[in-house]
């Protein structure tokens, strides 16, 4: 077909609206289905990274800050928390964290749900080398910083920005996990009050 | 050509991966399981089926000098709805799949057959080729990555046949051995080839 630049700007235009307009529609067929099967994921990313619980976590779900906090308990006791945490500071943004603390704020084991990383450097934060050194430690002791920073995290070679971010993310639930669930559990009361006030300020 | 020959061209005797040679990097990058291979095989052939029949539908108002604008845009639209799709249905797939997935844009094979083919050729015809490549790279990529996974990791399609304790050759999960694997697959595709006189 002859090109004139009025023929090449009205079939870019139509077919690209075509083209969105059948891509929304897919988007809104397959919404939902994905909203569930990345709930279905961050579910069992809880089971994995809580120690043994005879409660149920997902239904006694808190929201703080931005923060999803799964508790587990066994008969009756807190044994640990699961954290869905998250950081801004990644080298392409955002990722998702789940962080499993016991109940004394040790961790766990930590899940990677989300992450958009380069592939072969920071995306290796996913493999065992790199986020099984955290398991055991608790970050009292355990300083949450990259070794260049003066803490005690292996970064991964060449790729500090996402090894610090993975640091920021982890933190922040140590931190929110530690204040509104260890410090207060000298009463059921003050905790749920505290939490209320959080919930509160949240959005 | 017929239509059955229009089929069977993507196949065997322009094979992709075995003698075009096109879009080789998902080839060496995700044939690591048998799965891997089936599922970014069937990812590109629905891909290749849906933008050789949207192209072949609007190949008359398709201006020449902004072409490859339209169909990448087009195939663009096509990767982003397999994309969802497994996101929705299958995400193990998906995340094991991942940024290769989107990459499916491109594939020069994608764009090759729009060219090639869809812009000139009628809707039915344009499916039937999409088809055929799309198994003819789907059957590559299957054959490499259970070569591969067998070699390995001792298992097919993730059945173990080895003890675990057994020594593999790691090399061939890793991508040294996608190189090899497929180097040697075309040797003896290219020995079957020359004794059928294809």
């Amino acid at each position: 077909m002859e090109s004139t630049l009025k023929n090449m700007v009205l079939s870019l235009t139509l077919i690209s609206m075509a083209m969105v307009a059948g891509l929304g529609f897919v988007y809104e067929l397959t919404k939902d289905t994905i909203a569930k099967a990345e709930k279905q994921k961050e579910v069992s990313a809880v089971k994995d990274v809580l120690p043994s619980f005879d409660n149920n976590p997902i239904a006694e779900m808190k929201e703080i800050d931005g923060l999803t906090f799964y508790p587990a308990k066994k008969n009756g006791q807190s044994v640990g928390c699961a954290v869905k945490t998250f950081t801004n500071k990644a080298f392409s943004g955002r990722f998702d964290l789940m962080v499993g603390f016991l109940a004394d704020g040790t961790i766990k084991t930590i899940v990677v749900l989300e992450q958009k990383e380069t592939p072969g450097l920071g995306a290796k934060m996913t493999e065992p080398k790199f986020k099984n050194q955290f398991n055991g430690k608790n970050p009292a002791q355990f300083s949450l910083l990259v070794k260049k920073d003066g803490g005690k995290v292996d970064a991964i070679s060449a790729a500090t920005i996402s090894s610090r971010a993975f640091c920021d993310g982890v933190q922040k639930a140590y931190d929110l996990y530690m204040k509104n669930f260890v410090h207060s559990t000298s009463g059921e009361a003050a905790k749920s009050d505290s939490t209320a006030v959080k919930g509160g300020t949240h959005e | 050509m017929s239509n059955f020959k229009v089929f069977t061209n993507g196949i065997i005797k322009e094979n992709p991966t075995f003698v075009m040679v096109l879009g080789t990097c998902p080839v060496l990058a995700i044939t690591t399981t048998g799965f891997n291979g089936v599922g970014m095989g069937l990812a590109t052939a629905f891909v290749l089926v849906l933008s050789n029949i949207i192209i072949s539908i609007l190949k008359n108002y398709i201006p020449d000098k902004v072409r490859i604008a339209v169909f990448i845009t087009i195939i663009a639209t096509c990767v982003s709805v397999v994309e969802l799709l497994m996101k929705a249905y299958t995400p193990e797939l998906y995340k094991s799949l991942g940024i290769f997935i989107p990459l499916i844009v491109v594939n020069c094979l994608v764009l090759g057959r729009a060219e090639a083919f869809a812009q000139k050729r009628g809707v039915w015809a344009s499916a039937l080729d999409g088809l055929g490549m799309g198994l003819g790279f789907t059957l590559a990529l299957t054959l490499i990555s259970i070569v591969r996974e067998i070699l390995g990791n001792g298992s097919i399609f993730g059945f173990p046949f080895l003890p675990a304790e057994a020594d593999k050759i790691l090399l061939f999960i890793l991508p040294p051995g996608a190189f090899l694997t497929y180097g040697l697959l075309f040797a003896v595709m290219n020995a079957l080839k020359r004794k059928a006189n294809i």
